[in-house]
């Protein structure tokens, strides 16, 4: 009965987001609802990593229609830890925005949407047919649609429009680059066409269409020249709904590409340097915006496209150990950024400013918990028992190894660069006395109900934590995942086992 | 009929992008639903055109004779048609909720979130 | 502007309409038609009513309000979808047939009530958005 595990993290999410639709009327029980819901899919989506872990593939083929004929749902070790941390980031968000989320958004429907998001991301992690992986993407786009511009406010239009129309044209480049390979191959789903293009001649138009899929996600993973929307939008919603955004939709972009260029597109020289090209182009313009940013979200929003930066750098060297530190970095990045943005939310409730010069003294407000708010921020600087430091190190030995002076040389400036930026927020916001005329509220120590806020910081900065002491465990699954990435041969013979046993 | 189709995806890709490169989000809603259009057109193209039957096997045999038509494409275009109904009818909403609180139909008027 | 055509003509058209959305929605298991066509059609069907008869009449007309068509139609597909599993542990989705065909209605399954589900979120999400554009002005 592997079935309904894998089946879990989308319908249970779908089940969630029916019942919410019943009860549009008595949008108190919303809350309850997310919440006891998001811990349990957290747990079943635990339960599906342990039977993966054990068998090491669970497939479905939905309908009992065989492998390259239906669809099929595939859970190797990267997509079920995924899901799990997805699960994690989705249950602390869940439990954040049960608390900064006003009534007047619940009413008008943010959690079922929510839930509805959250089945797209698993859906996309799990899916092993392209065209499908589409459908996901457009379910996860038009809720962070709704969520984005939930509220209405003027900012937030106007985000919304330009995030709406750069995520609309990328769904439109990756559907012409499904076209193509579909009138190439004749095949959709992911194992078969890695088999058949394989055997196609025309080597041109392959690398086209692998370029034209590059293009698509590397809007929606806000890769260097693509990533103009995201400092645009990101911070105009509720911190809620920006520390999902950041935590998770850019990586489902970074996982398609994961997929997509380690299965359909093995090591191809000029794919893979201009992807290096991009990746140190995303680093350098990352950090640079980064560096010279006041509005606090939108600083964390440039670091996201810096370490998009890292993270895809690791698969165009194509090398297992880089790779491995990769996927450890986007293991932390994804409870990490969204920690962060949790934490902005938080300082924005105490300081009542975006801008880092014009706010200060958390600290002297929150004299203990300011400690729990630094883990995700020096977790981030990669500072030595925090997450951020494991993979930096196999990144940079990695690279190192393999001769990629300039992507290593940008991976070490990025990451000082981090630091810096890290220090500026944590002086200027934590340290500094807050400037005259300013009055910080003590609302989070006196108030239980605002208190509740910090709770989700403190449960992902304890993961972060965990990863940061004891990393074997998670190198050796990266490692795992890097070495099962490269060799595509399991990925195939797990979905298709008639197919390979010709 | 291959080479009329060709011509007319590639005019919708053009009109579309240009469209949406246009200052006016009524030119950019027209844009975006152009080259959806035009995607979907692709992917009937590409898919290979064939005059046949409905791809179902008889009762009486066991596999497809005859010249047949690939349903996959015409259910690929089918489930992007539905997505792209839903994109629209949001961003006419979207669009028009915009232009209510702004009160301008110019793109290069939506600044503020840019502001450094 | 007389509407006196367009009124009398929609009382008649919406059970003609409603009644061909049903006979689409039924043959659509082999033949053109299916859950998605004929949501639409008896989506406009609606639509057309509220042309002729405003839109608050065609609201009294469907009682309950659209938006819970969604649901409800996504709880039928989800529970078509689940039946398999929970009953004979086959996979998702797998199309189960009671043996019998019926009359009128043909042969009858989970792929019907799936199709179903769909029909019913059509027609719930065409309605809630076409109502939502033109109540805000």
């Amino acid at each position: 009965m592997s079935g309904p595990l894998i089946l879990q993290p989308v319908l249970f999410h779908l089940l969630l987001s029916v019942l919410m639709l019943f009860l549009w009327r008595q949008p108190r029980y919303h809350r309850g609802i997310s919440a006891v819901g998001s811990a349990l899919s957290t747990l079943f989506a635990l339960a599906l990593w342990y039977r993966v872990e054990a068998s090491g593939w669970v497939v479905l083929q939905a309908g009992q229609w065989p492998a390259p004929f239906g669809i099929s749902l595939v859970a190797d070790s990267f997509s079920a830890t995924l899901v799990v941390l997805a699960s994690v980031a989705g249950l602390a968000v869940s439990l954040y925005a049960g608390r900064a989320i006003g009534m007047a958004r619940v009413r008008f429907g943010f959690f079922p949407v929510f839930h509805f998001l959250m089945m797209g991301i698993n859906g996309a992690f799990l899916t092993g047919d392209i065209f499908n992986l589409y459908v996901w993407f457009e379910i996860l786009i038009i809720s962070s649609f709704v969520l984005l511009t939930l509220g209405g406010e003027k900012r937030q239009i106007q985000g919304g429009v330009k995030y709406f129309t750069l995520n609309v044209l990328a769904s439109v480049i990756f559907l012409t680059a499904i076209a193509v390979l579909y009138g190439l191959t004749g095949a959709l789903n992911m194992a078969d066409l890695a088999l058949k293009m394989d055997a196609l001649d025309n080597r041109t138009l392959v690398r086209i269409s692998g370029l034209v899929f590059l293009t698509g996600f590397g809007i929606k993973a806000a890769l260097f020249p693509l990533y103009f929307w995201l400092p645009a939008s990101y911070h105009t919603p509720p911190s809620a709904v920006s520390a999902l955004f950041a935590g998770l939709l850019t990586k489902v972009g970074v996982y398609a590409i994961f997929r997509i260029f380690t299965l359909l597109y093995p090591k191809d020289f000029f794919i893979d340097s201009l992807l290096l090209a991009l990746s140190v182009g995303s680093i350098v313009v990352g950090t640079l915006g980064a560096w010279r940013e006041d509005d606090l979200r939108r600083t964390f929003s440039w670091l996201i496209i810096a370490h998009i930066g890292f993270i895809l750098g690791a698969l165009a060297l194509r090398d297992a150990r880089t790779l491995s530190g990769g996927v450890f970095y986007l293991f932390h990045d994804i409870i990490v950024k969204t920690g962060l943005f949790l934490c902005a939310g938080v300082i924005l409730r105490i300081t009542g400013t975006a801008s880092i010069k014009a706010s200060g003294g958390v600290m002297e407000a929150l004299p203990r918990w300011s400690l729990v708010l630094a883990i995700p921020l020096f977790a981030l600087a990669g500072i030595p028992p925090l997450s951020g430091f494991w993979p930096k190190v196999s990144l940079l030995a990695g690279s190192a190894d393999q001769g990629a002076w300039v992507y290593a040389g940008a991976l070490l400036a990025g990451s000082l660069a981090t630091l810096w930026v890290t220090a500026r927020v944590w002086s200027g916001v934590f340290w500094k006395a807050p400037p005259s005329g300013m009055e910080v509220k003590e609302p989070l120590v006196t108030a239980g109900r605002d208190r509740a806020l910090l709770w989700p910081v403190l449960m992902l900065a304890l993961v972060s934590l965990g990863m940061g002491l004891f990393p074997e465990p998670v190198q050796s699954l990266a490692d795992r995942i890097s070495t099962g990435l490269m060799d595509r041969e399991g990925y195939i013979r797990a979905v298709l086992p008639t197919l390979s046993m010709q | 009929m291959e080479v009329l189709l060709a011509l007319m995806t590639g005019l919708l890709y053009a009109a579309g992008l240009y469209l949406m490169l246009r200052r006016s989000m009524v030119k950019l809603i027209i844009g975006l639903v152009l080259l959806g259009n035009g995607a979907n057109l692709l992917i009937f193209l590409l898919g290979r055109i064939v005059k046949g039957a409905p791809p179902i096997i008889r009762a009486d045999a066991n596999v497809l004779t005859g010249l047949y038509a690939d349903p996959v494409p015409q259910a690929l275009i089918l489930t992007a048609i539905v997505i792209s109904f839903g994109l629209q009818s949001f961003a006419i909403i979207l669009f028009k909720r915009a232009y209510k609180v702004l009160d301008t139909d110019d793109l290069d008027q939506m600044r503020d979130t840019d502001d450094l | 502007m007389n509407k006196l055509i367009l009124r009398t003509a929609s009382r008649y058209l919406l059970p003609l309409l409603l009644l061909f959305a049903v006979f689409i929605l039924l043959r659509g298991h082999y033949l053109p038609g299916g859950g998605f066509v004929g949501g639409l059609v008896a989506a406009i069907a609606f639509v057309l009513h509220a042309f002729a008869h405003g839109l608050r009449t065609t609201r009294h007309l469907l009682r309950i309000h659209p938006g819970y068509l969604m649901p409800a139609g996504l709880a039928l597909a989800i529970g078509s979808g689940l039946l398999p599993v929970l009953a004979r542990g086959r996979p998702f989705l797998t199309g189960i047939w009671h043996p019998e065909p019926l009359a009128v209605i043909g042969g009858i399954g989970t792929p019907l009530f799936f199709d179903l589900g769909v029909f019913l979120v059509v027609i719930g999400a065409s309605l809630t958005i076409l109502f939502t554009i033109s109540e805000t002005r």
